[in-house]
Order: structure tokens, then sequence, then C-alpha cells
């Protein structure tokens, strides 16, 4: 074992770490918030809705993440300058660095699975609490707020710490297009060091520190949260 | 009784699926596509220069040759675990990786030139990628040469898995410049899609990082491979294969292959 | 420009055109899957009985297996296991007095998901056994019922329904995670599809069609085992 090349790639790997959290973070709450709705139309939608966000789920759900990632940004990235006038008035979006598409493709990821947790979490709310809001003379949209999205929210909430781990995992995906994320930096001494292990053993115990942490602080909050029996 | 027999019959269905001809000699390339050195056509099978190169040297070996790929990132640690016997792949023979391998007698060398907008800068310096993009491949002579000689001045990296992945963002308009190799690069710049760009100009010469040509990478340790290698690249440069090869891709003037004599 | 010249002919199954590479892709794809997941789960079924009544050594040694197996993103263990995982394989044959073998992409690729997969079986099957009733085994010991008939005879059979479920998820997970093998240059669906693409330029179609097959899988894939899980819930009572 050699890790004389720890020291020099230190900063690298703290900002490739960076990069790897905020991606986490940001597409986590984000697409846990596009979740509620896709989830709620799901169950509650017109016929259309309900297709469209279906469909989004087993997209999500049926196709690799990889796959999704290079589509963004390698397919759909690259149709961009070839729409007339983008090059003159809207060069900012054909220079949108990968940093962007990696978020997005991150988000819809997270929102597809969480949806479909959404979708059963509104189906098992008893049908009574709801007939009891509306026989209070709230509307569907009171009903919504008050009654029918808060405990299915609570009811999610458990699963959660499971789905940002699940997340956490995927991110070393990132390496796939030109972001220098934790993974890309863990390649980069691979190839200026020829080290086959050291660096990948490295980059498996931070992650597994950071599982640790996230079952820690998800935990943390859940004591935090009423539990009704 | 019955189950050991489904089991027999699947363990037979693995290794009819798994038992692919093994060649005697099986080298490693980029699978990423590399034309015209070495890319699969849409018929599944490999072509190229180089790997038409590597027919005609196992032939003079008398050796039955394959090529397999394998993520160019991590083709030189898979050499050292033995997963093939030899690195045929446009491997520049630069000090870092004699370090770790052995290479044969350079059978061909090319330019490593700097591609950009048409009607770019041709006068470059290193100043002239202050704040400028320049695309690379991952892991590649050309990638180091980039870090060591316009990083310090300015310039942002970006790194890509594939070449082709990297000619595919020049051309959307997302990098400013490629730092690769010229025969690399023609097949690109000759397609009407290439019209946008143009080779401003090769990058000084530093033979340290970008090596003195290409060659077989091998094990340190093969060494019989290695002087059976090199006694048959001799072989077929005294046949004029090499320089065929190049009359056939239509490369004559852009690289140089090994001598003959 | 190039994304308008698309032609048909690039779809095709000929020579000249991707169609056959693709879905050759998906073959080989499918072929890991089956194949890493048969390795999986002959090796969750060990883990889990090993875990259920192995002594606090093997117990320890499978904890650490399965924790940090599921706690690693697949990526970085299938970039250790390639690289490293055959190296040993032929490290243990030669100290056997074998000869070292060469092992093929398929084959690495097969082991690597297999072992990956392995961690996540252990887990699955485990908590199926566990959920078997006890008084079910206890009955089959009381007929005079060996350990290992009792295993064959009674705990599988009826721990199998409640695994399905579990086993199902592992199966969709392991066709996605197969992509991951491309990243070393193992020629599957997803890095063929890449191969064609870099050559083609079609990005945006390969791709798409590329998904299309990977959703193609995913989806008869959760009919067929909805199906086989109500051919073996046959003759037990209704839980819902």
């Amino acid at each position: 074992m050699r890790w004389e090349w720890l020291p020099k790639y230190l900063p690298n790997l703290m900002f490739g770490l960076g990069i790897t959290l905020q991606i986490l973070v940001i597409s986590v709450v984000v697409g846990f918030l596009l979740a509620i709705p896709v989830g709620l139309s799901q169950v509650n939608g017109s016929r259309f809705s309900k297709t469209i966000a279906g469909g989004f789920c087993s997209y999500i759900r049926g196709t690799p993440l990889l796959t999704q990632i290079w589509l963004l940004y390698y397919g759909i990235g690259s149709l961009f300058p070839l729409i007339p006038g983008m090059r003159e008035n809207y060069m900012w979006l054909i220079r949108l660095d990968a940093y962007w598409y990696v978020l997005l493709a991150f988000t819809l990821s997270f929102a597809g699975y969480e949806a479909e947790i959404m979708r059963g979490a509104f189906l098992s709310v008893p049908k009574g609490e709801l007939e009891a809001a509306r026989a209070f003379g709230m509307n569907s949209g009171k009903v919504l707020r008050r009654v029918w999205l808060p405990s299915a929210v609570l009811k999610v909430l458990p699963t959660l710490a499971g789905e940002v781990i699940g997340q956490l995992k995927s991110t070393p995906l990132i390496f796939t297009v030109p972001v220098m994320d934790m993974m890309s930096v863990t390649s980069k001494i691979r190839q200026d060091t020829y080290l086959t292990y050291e660096p990948l053993l490295f980059l498996a115990a931070i992650y597994l520190i950071l599982t640790f942490f996230i079952t820690r602080l998800f935990a943390y909050f859940e004591s935090y949260i009423p539990v009704r029996r | 009784m019955k189950r050991f027999k489904t089991l027999l019959i699947a363990a037979a269905a693995f290794a009819a699926f798994s038992s692919v001809a093994m060649a005697d000699i099986v080298f490693g390339t980029d699978a990423a596509p590399y034309p015209p050195f070495t890319s699969q056509n849409a018929a599944g099978e490999w072509e190229g220069w180089e790997y038409e190169a590597m027919l005609g040297v196992c032939a003079e070996m008398n050796e039955k040759c394959t090529m397999v790929p394998i993520a160019w990132d991590g083709i030189i640690p898979a050499l050292l675990e033995k997963k093939f016997d030899g690195i045929f792949g446009s491997m520049a023979m630069n000090d870092k990786r004699k370090l770790q391998i052995n290479f044969s007698e350079m059978y061909y060398d090319s330019t490593t030139v700097v591609i950009g907008p048409k009607g770019g800068e041709k006068n470059f310096t290193p100043e002239t990628f202050n704040g400028k993009t320049i695309g690379i491949q991952a892991g590649t002579s050309n990638a180091n040469y980039v870090e060591k000689y316009y990083v310090p001045t300015g310039a942002i990296v970006k790194a890509y898995k594939g070449q082709d992945e990297v000619n595919a963002d020049l051309l959307a308009g997302r990098i400013d410049f490629i730092v690769a190799d010229a025969v690399a690069l023609k097949p690109f710049l000759d397609s009407s899609e290439g019209a946008c760009c143009d080779v401003l100009g090769a990058v000084p010469m530093d033979v340290a990082i970008l090596g003195n040509g290409v060659g077989v990478g091998l094990r340190k340790e093969d060494t019989a491979l290695l002087e059976k290698i090199n006694a048959a690249i001799k072989a077929f440069a005294n046949k004029g294969g090499f320089e065929a090869l190049s009359k056939k891709y239509k490369l004559e003037g852009l690289m140089l292959t090994a001598a003959k004599g | 420009m190039y994304a308008v010249a698309f032609t048909w002919e690039l779809l095709s199954l000929g020579p000249k055109g991707y169609g056959d590479e693709l879905l050759w892709g998906a073959l080989r794809t499918l072929q890991i899957s089956v194949f890493g997941y048969a390795c999986g789960f002959a090796l969750g079924l060990l883990g889990a009985i090993g875990k259920l009544s192995g002594g606090p050594l093997l117990r320890g040694v499978l904890n650490f297996y399965t924790t940090v197996f599921r706690a690693v993103p697949e990526l970085i263990l299938i970039l250790l296991l390639f690289y490293a995982g055959t190296d040993s394989f032929n490290g243990l044959l030669v100290t056997l007095g074998y000869e070292p073998i060469n092992v093929n992409g398929l084959v690495a690729a097969v082991l690597v998901l297999g072992f990956v997969q392995g961690a996540y079986s252990t887990e699955v099957l485990r908590a199926a056994i566990q959920a078997v009733p006890t008084g079910q085994v206890e009955a089959a010991k009381a007929f005079g019922m060996s350990r290992t008939g009792a295993f064959r005879r009674i705990i599988m059979p009826a721990m199998l329904p409640n695994a399905v479920p579990g086993l199902a998820n592992l199966w969709l997970n392991i066709t996605k995670d197969s992509a991951l093998i491309s990243v070393v240059g193992f020629t599957e669906l997803a890095l063929a599809t890449r191969q064609a693409a870099g050559v083609s330029k079609q990005y945006l179609l390969l791709y798409l069609i590329m998904q299309a097959l990977y959703l193609t899988i995913s989806l008869s894939s959760i009919k067929l085992f909805g199906r086989l899980e109500r051919n073996l819930r046959r003759g037990q009572p209704d839980l819902a």
C-alpha cells in the first residue's frame, strides 16, 4: 500500500467532496419537492396527468441513471447549437457546465423514485380522515394542505434516509461527464500514480463515513418528529 | 438428481456463452472509438489503421491476435493485472509510462496539435488560453501536456472519457479548444460537421510528456514477447506494411511510421 | 448539420446499421445480469444460512460483507473488484497448484456483479427465512426431518414467496447496475450504444433507443415477477 499521494491530492479531493455533496443535497431537496405533485397526480389527477406522471416514474426507475446522464448531457445538450439563433443569442445555454446537467439528472431521478413512494403514502392515508376533514367543511385544497399532505409526508419520512443513501451511492456516476466530483479526482489520481486500489479504497472509506453520518443525521431528526400510534 | 442435472446444464450454458475462442495474444485498446486508429464499425467489427497494423505485426509473428476494448483511464492497471497481454492502442511512450511498463520499438509517431475555431490564433502562446476552455481525453499524454503548460496560465480543463466526446463538445460549442493527436482529429476535421474548426498548429515539443512516438505497451517481465514483437514490427516495416496502411487510410504526411532497415 | 442527416439505415440490422449491435448489447446485458443474479442468489443463500446458524466468527465476516458492500457505491465496488477480483482469483489458483486462467471480460463482469449482488441477496433471504413461522420448522423437526431436509422441503418453499418482492427488486437493480460495467470497458448495452453513438454522432437518437431497450427489460421483468409471486403463493393464506 502506498499513500504518499494523499497530501498532494487532498485539497482536490475536498473540492470534489464539495461538488458531490452539493449535487446530493440540492437534488434531494428539489427532487423531494417535485415528488409531491408527481405522486399526487398519480393518485388524484386527471387521466392525462396520471399517464404523464406514471410514465415519468416508470422511465426514471426503469432505466439506468448512467444512461439518463448521458442522454441529458450528450444527447439533448448537443441539440442546442442546432437551433437557429441559439449561438447568437443564448450562448450561455450552450456553454452551460456539465454540472447543471448532472444536477438536473440527479434531481429528476430522485423525484422519480420518491414520487413512487409518495404515491403509496397518499393512498395509505385512511379514507376516514379525509372524509372527516370534508365533513368539517374544508374544501379540497384545504383537505390536501391540512390533512392529506402532512400525514402522507409523515409516512414517507422514515424511508427518506434509505433513499438519500441510495442517491449518495449514485453520485460517483457524475464522473462520466466532465465534472470534477470526488470520483473524477480519484480517477485522476489513478491515472497520475498508476495505483489501482489505494485511491479507490480511500474513496470507499469516504463514502462509508458519509453513509454513517447521513444515517445518524436522520435518526436525530426522526427523534424530533412526533409519531402517533 | 434432477436438480443436479439442471445445475450441469446451467454451467454448460454459461461455458458455451463465455468460451470465446481465446487467441494466442490479446491486445487491449481504448473502449471509446478512436478513429482512424481503432473503432468498431456498424457491423460490430474492429477497423482502423492500428487494428490492421496489429494484424500485420501478428502475421509476422505467426500468432493469432485479438483486440479487446478496455476503459482508457484504467488500461495500464488492467495490463499489470494481466487482463490482456499488451496495449496496442496509440499509447505515446512517455517517461511516466516507461516507469510502469515496457514499450516496443516505435511503430508510428505524429504531432500533438491545438484545434480551435476556424480563423483562430495560429501563433498561440500559453497565454492565448487564459480563461478559455480546453477539452482533453482523460489519461492521455496530451492531457498531461495541457496541465503542465496551459493550466498555469489560466486555461480551464475539461476531461472526457473518450476522444469522440471531446470532438462532439467542440462542435457543440461547449469548449474552445482541443489538444489532441493530429491524426486522431483528421476524420473529425474532414467530416462536414468538422468544418467549424481547424488545426491551429502543433504544440512546442516536450518529449518527457508527449513521448517519442507510439509503441506496444507490455509488462516489464514479458521480455521474450517484447523481443518477438520488436522483430515483427521491423519485419512488417521492411515489407512497407505500415506505409501501405497509411496510404489506405489517407494519412500520408500526417504520421511517421517505423523506418525500414 | 449532422443531427438532421438521419436515415433509418442507421438502425438497420445489417452491416451498415447499429440495430444488431444494440440488440446484441441488450443480450449481453441480460446475460451478465442473469448469471450475476444467479451468483448473487447462491452467495445470498449461503450468506443467509451462515448469518442465521453460523458461529460468531462467520457471522462477523458476513456482517462486514453485507454492511460494507451495501454502503459503498456499486461503481466503486465494480472498479475495485474488476481489477482486484480476477487477480486474487488467479493468485488462489496458483497457491492451489493450478495454472492461472485467462479470466475473460464476461466472467469478470459476472463475478463482480454477483459478488456485489450477494450482499443484498443475503439480507433479503435472511429476512424471508426469519419470516417463516417457527411452528412449521418445529413441526418438521418433530417429524424427524434432518436439518438439510427441513431446509429443502419446508423452509425453502415457505420462504420463497416472502423473498419474491425483494428478489424482484434486486433483479431490477442488477439489470440497471450492469450498465456500470461499461465504465471498465465491457461491451454491454450501454457501451455498445456509446460506441455506436461516438462513431455515428447520433447521440440523442441512439441513447433514446438504448433507454427504450432498458425500459423494455424492466417492464417485462416486473410483469414476470408479479406472475411468479402469484404462482408461488398458491395455497397460502391471503395476507392482505
